[in-house]
């Protein structure tokens, strides 16, 4: 069982690799200093440098409680997670968007959510997260690349937001877009894909408690490069199933067309859910590489989320289904 | 001769030159500059250079022709070596550090999955050229069997630039280009041959006929 309870870990407690590793030196250093220190600030100071942080200069999140699902796979480093990205409006490379996202404008940011819904709405992205408590989940997250991460996220339920706008009965399917901007976004021209980014949802998949709106992680508002100011995770499905940088949320009563599945339809479905029976056309799915890690470890079924999640396509045939 | 010497000067230089992506390599890993997988950038970075240096060594023959300078031929075997080895470093990536040597796996891999069966190709076939590129090797086999052998490489350029085009999820920019520089590197060559069957052909060319028309 990989999905704990509450109360196995609080956040407060999961230390940060890098200062983990670096509490022994500090130690060590703060005997030393602390002979010298009141004699010599700046000597002190020498000998004791600041704990390195596991965290960047990102904004803090305020209130953020712990949440219901918290993986006890060890967190990925945040260097690993902020600079090895996906998001090819800013580049194709890994390591493109963490430069080139540097100066994406984030504020004032609208959400704009329509569609089949009683109620129709612009969000600012602090209404949106003022809808419900934040919460703190640790949750794996698998590329459809076979790499694999354990993030700290910070958000709340989707479905905290669809409640809120009151679906019809005609929505059927949630359809999501990424920002569009050729200003900002070098990469737009690269890449293949139809622009704006869009992915779906099932609703019971959009409505299912593990499916998050995100707006942070690491105890911080989310980096640009990982998809600021807010985005979706399913921690079920691959990667790409997650949208970045939100900017319309549309109700929809068919099975809307989602960007990859668009561009090569055989290799990725509607679905992508992370299945490791189920090969990529290109490549074997039944394991993975998680970051830090030198051997591949086995995929799960549902990328550990099958308690959780399974009985949502209790029936399907998920090879056809993908 | 003036330029056969220069050669000789230049070579330890370009032989220094040409280790320069694996020193790269080494020089990230102790500086932390491989990336947040450093298993897929060392995989990246030697299947790229290998297609570098099978270009380098499908252009020495256009070269040497173009610039008149047939001296230019004793660059060949070097690059082709050179190709083999960082084709070399990025098979062990795959076998090692992809599929931990799992015999069954790469079978499964090779066989289901185009890009790969392509990649191997390319690797396999180089590895007989590497065999035969002694000196010796070329006597043994005789001038004109060794250079039919050797005329594989455009198999392996040809297989090699396929696999990474097929393996990238969307953007083919670099693959694209790849490919470009082999068809103009191939297309000369299928230039060059119509040119020589051509039969009114005339009689005396600027070059003296040399039996070792080079892959």
């Amino acid at each position: 069982m990989l999905i704990k309870k509450p109360g196995d870990i609080p956040f407060s407690e999961v230390t940060p690799k890098s200062v983990y590793l670096n509490r022994r030196t500090f130690l060590m250093g703060a005997a030393a200093a602390g002979a010298v220190v009141a004699a010599s600030g700046p000597v002190g100071r020498w000998l004791v440098p600041a704990p390195v942080s596991a965290q960047g200069q990102g904004r803090k999140i305020p209130g953020v409680v712990k949440g219901p699902y918290a993986a006890t796979d060890r967190l990925s480093s945040y260097n690993d997670v902020t600079t090895y990205n996906n998001y090819y409006e800013f580049g194709t490379d890994k390591a493109e968007p963490a430069q080139l996202a540097r100066n994406f404008k984030t504020s004032p940011w609208t959400v704009t959510v329509e569609g089949e819904v009683a109620k129709p709405q612009k969000f600012s992205v602090d209404d949106l997260m003022k809808l419900a408590t934040l919460e703190e989940r640790i949750y794996r997250h698998r590329c459809v690349e076979g790499w694999s991460i354990v993030v700290p996220w910070i958000g709340f339920p989707l479905s905290n937001l669809i409640k809120r706008v009151e679906p019809t009965s005609k929505a059927k399917y949630v359809q999501l877009f990424t920002a569009l901007d050729p200003a900002q976004m070098p990469g737009l021209s690269r890449g293949g894909l139809n622009w704006p980014y869009r992915e779906g949802l099932r609703m019971d998949e959009a409505m299912h408690p593990l499916t998050l709106l995100c707006f942070g992680l690491y105890g911080e508002v989310l980096p640009n490069q990982n998809g600021a100011p807010v985005r979706t995770i399913i921690p079920w499905k691959y990667g790409f199933k997650s949208t970045k940088s939100i900017v319309r949320i549309n109700f929809v009563e068919w099975q809307p067309a989602t960007s990859w599945n668009a561009y090569l339809p055989r290799e990725y479905g509607f679905y992508s859910n992370v299945n490791p029976q189920v090969a990529h056309p290109r490549w074997s799915q039944a394991t993975e590489r998680r970051l830090g890690e030198f051997s591949k470890r086995p995929t799960l079924m549902f990328n550990g989320y099958a308690d959780q999640v399974a009985s949502l396509y209790a029936g399907m045939d998920l090879r056809k289904l993908y | 001769m003036g330029f056969s010497r220069l050669i000789k000067w230049i070579k330890p230089p370009v032989f220094l030159l040409c280790l320069a992506p694996l020193a790269d390599l080494l020089w990230k890993f102790f500086h932390g500059g491989l990336t947040a997988n450093p298993i897929e950038y060392i995989r990246n970075s030697t299947g790229f250079w290998t297609l570098v240096f099978l270009c380098v060594t499908l252009s020495v023959t256009p070269l040497r022709r173009l610039l008149r300078r047939n001296e230019l031929v004793r660059f060949r075997r070097m690059f082709g070596l050179f190709a083999f080895f960082y084709g070399f470093l990025h098979f062990i990536t795959y076998i090692w550090w992809e599929q931990s040597f799992d015999f069954r796996a790469m079978v499964e891999d090779v066989y289901m999955r185009p890009f790969i069966t392509l990649g191997f190709i390319a690797f396999v076939l180089m590895i007989p050229l590497a065999i035969t590129s002694t000196n010796g090797m070329v006597r043994r086999l005789g001038g004109r069997r060794w250079q039919m052998l050797h005329r594989l490489i455009y198999i392996c350029a040809y297989a090699g630039v396929l696999h990474y085009y097929l393996k990238v999820k969307s953007d083919v920019t670099v693959p694209q280009r790849f490919a470009a520089v082999i068809a103009v590197l191939l297309g000369y060559r299928v230039v060059a041959y119509a040119d020589r069957q051509a039969p009114n052909r005339p009689p005396n060319r600027s070059r003296p006929p040399d039996s070792h028309e080079a892959p």
